[in-house]
């Protein structure tokens, strides 16, 4: 792809920026007679940032599996033409003895969506592994690489969207710090719209252009500082959150 | 075609039988799915059994009645709740009795732990296609299988389709299975495809070291087998498959591949 391809990409991506990429409508999932949430409809704007936050088992990860059509779920889910997803589930269980290693992970992703390798290389630059990482089985990787090593998986095929579910969790501070920026920038620079699940509500506010509230429903949708209030996280988490705009301005 | 010739032919298939074994294997021990692969191959008994009461060839009556269990176990993994052990552990052992009832002497020994018998041209031509298409399969598909199995979420948002992805593959692991039953029978054909990956499982660092290992020991084993059973005038199958166990519990002896 020569320069100006790129320049053109992404005056194009520019001038879609603020239209839906992604728009849910009165979406719900029941496991048998168990609700999970019902009837939670919010549209995500191209190039933009959403945060999902809600107390465990509020039903966020289902909604993220639910959007990539892994859950059974009723209403609309309506992804723009063109979508490329990248997504990071929440925890893998992988046993320490499987031979496969990073490489091998990233190749077959490099593989199936029909990149060359050097997209491998420029992804792995962008989250910070190193090479010899790659070497090893992805079951002894600790906690951190692994994380950083799925990211890396997500973003070869150049996705226009990154779904990140709690991608800091295992990951040092430092590391968090890193993923933060790179998420940021592929935001800012790419145009890639980012959906992260997130406990750090810190990191939400910094970054997240809008925030679901999920609580076996939509609990709240909107800026951050809109649904960040003290009033909605007590409301959402059952207890006093402190947490603080004023801080983090 | 010669006698000598369909001996080599003989010996060719068996080697191409034990090469797709050692790729396919690959998978089922890495997706933990040793216990369904291995009952999968006693399903063909009944298949066996009802082709032999009809006077048709046996391996027609495998084929019909492993495609059906594979149906099965896919239907299973993907439409219900029961875990797919359960009904591998009563539907796979059933069809075995039921097999065994209805067959005897040495048509039952034969099915159960191979029997190579006479072999014609046609057989081993269709039995290389076989071979080739299933070797084909692992090469082309090896990417997506890896990531199915890592997570079949990541799978879906990477365009594949993990239900279809998933029953080819288990139509392969039968086609396996049916290349394999007249050198090892329903009783030992799945371990062919079990014991050379979970070999390679233990000694392989990365993805090509263990299709290399785990085919490497299935040859070697189905080889020196064949060889033994030559010198010994046994049938090939328990030998096989004791050499195949040998290579197994020698692997145990080196450390892990990844503890190095």
């Amino acid at each position: 792809m020569n320069q100006s391809n790129v320049s053109n990409e992404k005056q194009a991506a520019a001038s879609k920026a603020g239209h839906p990429i992604l728009v849910v409508e009165h979406l719900s999932v029941a496991f048998g007679a168990l609700e999970v949430f019902r009837d939670v409809s919010f549209s995500v704007a191209r190039g933009s940032a959403l945060a999902v936050i809600g107390p465990n088992g509020s039903g966020k990860s289902v909604l993220f599996r639910a959007l990539i059509g892994a859950e059974k779920s009723s209403g609309v889910i309506r992804w723009a033409p063109g979508v490329r997803i990248g997504y990071v589930p929440q925890k893998l269980d992988i046993e320490r003895d499987l031979p496969l290693t990073g490489r091998d992970f990233l190749r077959a992703k490099a593989a199936v969506a029909r990149t060359g390798f050097d997209a491998i290389r420029r992804a792995i630059e962008r989250v910070g592994i190193a090479p010899e990482t790659l070497k090893r089985p992805i079951g002894a990787m600790s906690g951190g690489q692994f994380q950083r090593l799925l990211i890396a998986f997500a973003l070869v095929g150049d996705p226009n969207v990154l779904m990140l579910d709690e991608p800091a969790a295992g990951v040092d501070a430092p590391g968090q710090e890193r993923v933060s920026e790179t998420l940021e920038r592929l935001r800012e620079r790419d145009g890639v719209t980012v959906m992260v699940i997130s406990h750090d509500l810190s990191v939400v506010f910094r970054h997240a252009t809008n925030v679901i509230c999920l609580a076996r429903g939509l609990k709240s949708f909107g800026a951050p500082r809109e649904v960040l209030t003290p009033k909605m996280l007590s409301e959402l988490y059952g207890t006093e959150i402190g947490f603080h705009v004023h801080d983090l301005d | 075609m010669s006698t000598i010739s369909i001996e080599v032919g003989s010996l060719v298939l068996s080697l191409a039988m034990a090469t797709a074994a050692g790729l396919i294997g690959c998978f089922a021990v890495m997706r933990r799915m040793t216990l369904a692969a291995d009952a999968l191959s006693h399903v063909a008994l009944p298949g066996i059994a009802v082709a032999v009461l009809l006077r048709l060839d046996p391996l027609l009556g495998a084929i019909a009645t492993l495609a059906a269990g594979t149906v099965l176990i896919w239907a299973v993994e993907w439409r219900t709740a029961i875990s797919t052990e359960t009904i591998v552990g009563v539907v796979f052992s059933v069809a075995l009795a039921v097999g065994a009832m209805m067959t005897s002497g040495e048509t039952l020994l034969d099915a159960l732990f191979g029997g190579a018998g006479k072999i014609t041209g046609l057989e081993v031509i269709l039995g290389l296609i076989a071979a080739a298409v299933i070797v084909g399969f692992v090469a082309i598909k090896r990417h997506a299988l890896v990531v199915a199995l890592v997570s079949p979420d990541i799978a879906l948002t990477c365009g594949i389709d993990v239900r279809r992805l998933d029953l080819m593959y288990l139509l392969m692991f039968a086609l396996t299975v049916v290349l394999g039953l007249r050198y090892l029978g329903v009783l030992l054909m799945g371990s062919l495809m079990i014991i050379p990956a979970a070999t390679a499982r233990r000694l392989a660092g990365n993805l090509n070291a263990m299709f290399a290992v785990s085919t490497t020991v299935a040859v070697l084993a189905t080889l020196v087998g064949t060889y033994a059973a030559t010198l010994t005038h046994r049938e090939s199958g328990p030998l096989i498959i004791t050499v195949a166990g040998g290579l197994f519990f020698l692997s145990l002896l080196r450390p892990r591949a990844d503890s190095v």
